[in-house]
């Protein structure tokens, strides 16, 4: 041996090897161990998958009762086809986590405040944040409920049992690219985890309310409650509702009693208040459209429903197609990787879709405890003991941290000493949260699968709790209907606006609102029934519905107005309405603008730019021009109102709405708001405030185009749908799309349609539906975002709904798996 | 013919071990340090074949997962690193890595054994 060059090149080998099998911080990040992930028979090579892949197999696997087929179709669609549920939702398990396995788990890891196990500390703010709130508390009351529901508990199992399945014939060299860029393995699955998704869900769909709460609590002690109330009021000039405005209600069963305190208390509460911003707020236009129309309008003659649901678009997608066909039902959709069944979709008899109902289900209480160990609380007059809940948060390279919950009457004290900022010093405030209470999973969709007619329709939603939807629904036999449902608080006006005293219980909720004193209608004289998260009823509704700022309206106007004129109506028709880019907030706003413009102030490039927005067709198409101009003019506009009245302001304070801006200005030719209060010499009119909006408008987009920015709103907007992760290499960007907020086609920059879904409910099914996204989760498939360039373009793919004896004839059918009990 | 025949075995050893896809990324290390051992070179030859060896392996499993990809991966991965996205970079530095490592172990390998013409 030739002693020194052997250790030196052994030493360097070493060194190289080690070097390259760790991650070496970059940044924030990490870099994957480069040789592993490098290397060709392990690493991110193996995660190409060939172009003309065959997706044929059979799997011998352990739990299922009998032989299971799945035939997937050339989009990858898996059609199911099993001889008993539960061998459906086992395949429906195996296939998700085949194709979308560190989606589904990462998911749960963010619900359940996990994400510093996988990505280190720089995630422990959102970590506290999601569990202090309660989510892996909900998660476990809801589980706990459903396994004593025997059906709920063997679908969950048997969902579990089929993605373990997976998990277990999973290669090393076949992980997700995900879990080698990141470099951890995938956990085995657990009921649990589904119900973290749903949870998931509820916090996007009804959690709105943990930072909004805050807010609107500052801006009524700035402001307030006088002025509060006239910029954020509880009621909207323009409002559309879900129900026809005829629609004649019952008498409440309930009706909640305001605490005679309240006024000194609570709405005038003057106290030291909040500073907290959350990491990541539900975002403020998760929303939808859905609509039914009757045979009666249809060229058909049957019923047609459509759905589209606008959440933050991702990849991979937050949706999954399916068919699940068995001898108790046969139905498609879409359905979420990390639960059972079809949660949009149709089936033999029905079709039905969501949209958010958006009411407030979430409040904080604020809480007097004795002292720091937070043992005990004041509470009606005595100190009451309270739980304390620890949750362990593993980091990834450091040690773990406890983090301790104190538990109340109304729920986890989310924010208290140990979580808190200089503001919320000496505060605890506790969740009250519809979603913490036990609700009923997955229950409402498992029936909405195998339902067949209205009454069916109606038993599966009426136990739905969180998050509050509105459901629409249509069937083969011609009815159509919607109902509002899920577990709304009976509340006397503005409670839980703000929040709420928590040592006394008159703040407390006084009931639930009875499920059939919910919004509903059915078959109703104009022919059609639809929602787009507008307030659901007229004020002659006996309960208090919420702040106006929670529900949008103009989408509703215009899906309204244009279904009441619409006949001889076809699936096309739908399609194009879905796509529907008219701007109906525009259509109301312009006017206002132009009414207040004075253009012989206005210098030449100024007046180009008023031009543009005179002759727009107030369309937001791709290449239109005018609603980039209208856009800036208007945020200019709320600049100049409210920044001058906001900006004092220490704490967090929302704008008022636009919609709030402009009936006011509809309404009056003097506004106070429109002075600039910080100009002690002039009193500024609307004319001054609309006529300083434009110049600041015109300045900015002066600067845009010499910065070679186009202002065609397709390329202003810039819609992307981004990966999870971030990661831009791995998102697909620059989309062109029209649309935005107010259109139906609501497409902003990175949320919108996530699932488009239109169903004729003829005897043979007509469906067409398209998600911004692909069925194979794998970055490195060609299935992994084919789908999103026909979404953009607003095509639709007819969907495959085929029966058990028709599925080898069909000549879309690409690939067959046999799943075969070993 | 001992360099080719100590490249070739050291890529065909490092392609078996590597189907033991329990094993660390790393085995070949083993395999190219005994192939260096047996099949005996200088340490400058023995690092090279173990290098060339290494680097057509892995160049090659990567071009044929990559072609039949369509460079879809490939063109995502070379913007994350960021190499502009340039699978052809993305191919060459897989390769290169491969086969530094290789030829580093068979460097070793060689030195392990004294030569018998010095």
């Amino acid at each position: 041996m030739r002693l020194l060059p052997f250790i030196a090149s052994t030493a360097i080998t070493i060194g190289l090897v080690t070097v390259l099998n760790m991650q070496i911080p970059l940044g924030a990040s990490k870099t994957p161990r480069l040789g592993y992930f490098l290397s060709p028979q392990q690493g991110f090579w193996q995660n190409a998958e060939p172009t003309n892949s065959s997706f044929n197999a059979q799997i011998n696997t352990r739990g299922l009762k009998n032989k299971v087929d799945v035939y997937m179709d050339e989009r990858l669609v898996p059609h199911i086809y099993a001889q008993n549920d539960l061998d459906a939702y086992y395949v429906q398990g195996f296939l998700h986590a085949k194709f979308r396995l560190w989606q589904m788990e990462f998911q749960t890891y963010v619900a359940s405040g996990r994400l510093c196990e996988i990505l280190g500390d720089s995630k422990l703010d959102i970590d506290r944040y999601f569990r202090r709130m309660g989510m892996v508390y909900g998660a476990e009351q809801t589980m706990a409920k459903m396994d004593n529901n025997r059906e709920m508990q063997a679908t969950v199992d048997a969902y579990t049992e089929g993605v373990n399945a997976y998990i277990k014939l999973l290669k090393p060299e076949d992980l997700p690219f995900e879990y080698k860029l990141l470099d951890y393995r995938p956990e085995n699955w657990t009921p649990l985890k589904t119900y973290l998704f749903l949870m998931f869900m509820s916090y996007d769909l009804s959690g709105r309310g943990v930072s909004s709460d805050l807010k609107m609590t500052n801006a009524r002690d700035y402001l307030g409650f006088e002025s509060f109330n006239q910029l954020f009021p509880n009621l909207q000039d323009s409002l559309d509702p879900i129900l026809p405005p005829s629609t004649i209600y019952g008498k409440p069963s309930i009706k909640p009693v305001k605490p005679a305190k309240s006024d000194s208390l609570y709405l005038h509460q003057v106290k030291a208040t909040v500073n907290v911003s959350s990491p990541a707020p539900p975002n403020k236009n998760n929303g939808s459209n859905n609509w039914a129309v009757s045979g009666k309008k249809t060229r058909s003659g049957r019923p047609i429903l459509c759905n589209d649901p606008h959440l933050g678009l991702n990849l991979p997608s937050l949706w999954y197609e399916v068919q699940i066909n068995t001898p108790t039902h046969n139905t498609y959709g879409a359905s979420f990787p990390g639960s059972p069944a079809v949660i949009i979709g149709f089936n033999d008899s029905i079709a039905w879709g969501v949209t958010n109902a958006g009411r407030d289900v979430f409040d904080y209480y604020d809480m007097h405890f004795r002292d720091s160990t937070m043992k005990e609380y004041w509470y009606n007059g005595v100190w009451k003991k309270a739980e304390q809940r620890v949750e362990v948060i593993k980091i990834k390279g450091k040690p773990e941290i406890e983090e301790k919950i104190a538990m109340t009457v109304y729920g986890p004290v989310m924010y208290d000493h140990s979580y808190s900022n200089e503001s919320t010093k000496g505060r605890s405030l506790a969740v009250a949260w519809t979603a913490n209470i036990a609700g009923n999973g997955l229950q409402t969709f498992y029936k909405l699968n195998r339902a067949k007619n209205f009454d069916d329709y109606q038993s599966a939603i009426s136990n739905w709790w969180c998050p509050g939807q509105n459901f629409a629904f249509a069937s083969k036999s011609g009815d159509i209907a919607i109902k509002q449902q899920g577990a709304f608080v009976a509340r006397w006006n503005r409670q839980g606006d703000f929040i709420m005293p928590g040592s006394d219980s008159s703040f407390n909720w006084q009931g639930i609102i009875p499920e059939n004193e919910n919004p509903m209608v059915r078959n109703p004289a104009r022919q059609f029934v639809s929602s787009a998260n507008q307030m659901s009823t007229d004020t002659s509704y006996p309960y208090y519905l919420g702040g106006a700022s929670a529900f949008p309206i103009y989408r509703g106007i215009i899906i309204n107005r244009k279904l009441a004129v619409l006949n001889d109506i076809t699936t096309t028709d739908m399609q194009m309405l879905q796509m529907e880019n008219v701007n109906v907030f525009a259509e109301m706003a312009r006017p206002v603008l132009l009414k207040y413009i004075n253009e012989s102030k206005l210098t030449k490039p100024q007046k180009k730019y008023v031009e543009i927005l005179k002759n727009w067709n107030l369309r937001n198409d791709i290449t239109e021009q005018g609603i980039t101009v209208f856009n800036n003019v208007w945020d200019s506009l709320e600049n100049v109102v409210w920044k001058d009245d906001f900006q004092k302001a220490a704490k967090p304070m929302p704008w008022p709405e636009s919609s709030t801006l402009l009936e006011h200005l509809l309404k009056d030719s003097v506004y106070a708001y429109a002075d600039n209060i910080l100009t002690t010499t002039k009193t500024e009119t609307i004319q001054d405030a609309v006529m300083e909006a434009v110049v600041r408008a015109s300045a900015a987009m002066d600067k845009m185009v010499m910065e070679g920015k186009k202002l065609d709103w397709g390329a202003y907007k810039d819609t992307k749908v981004e990966h999870l992760l971030k990661i831009s290499a791995l998102s697909s960007l620059h989309l062109p799309i029209g649309g935005g907020e107010n259109c139906i086609n609501a497409t902003g920059t990175v949320h919108g349609p996530s699932w488009r879904m239109i169903v004729q409910m003829t005897d043979v099914i007509e469906a067409y539906g398209v998600y911004p996204g692909g069925q194979n989760g794998n970055p490195g498939s060609k299935f992994y975002d084919n789908f999103i360039n026909s979404w953009a373009a607003g095509k639709y793919y007819r969907l495959l709904f085929i029966s058990k004896e028709d599925v080898t004839k069909q000549e879309k059918i690409k690939w067959h798996i046999a799943f075969i009990n070993a | 013919m001992k360099f080719v025949t100590a490249l070739f075995l050291t890529g065909f050893l490092a392609y078996v071990i590597g189907l033991f896809t329990n094993l660390p990324w790393w085995s070949f290390v083993f395999t190219s340090f005994v192939v260096a051992m047996t099949v005996h070179q200088k340490p400058g030859k023995a690092f090279l074949s173990g290098f060339i060896g290494l680097f057509l392996l892995w160049g090659l499993l990567a071009i044929l997962k990559d072609n039949a990809n369509e460079h879809i991966l490939s063109t995502k991965v070379a913007k994350l690193f960021p190499l502009g996205g340039s699978y052809t970079l993305l191919i060459l530095i897989t390769a290169f890595l491969g086969g530094l490592v290789s030829g580093l172990a068979a460097t070793s390998g060689s030195t392990f054994r004294k030569s018998k013409t010095e």
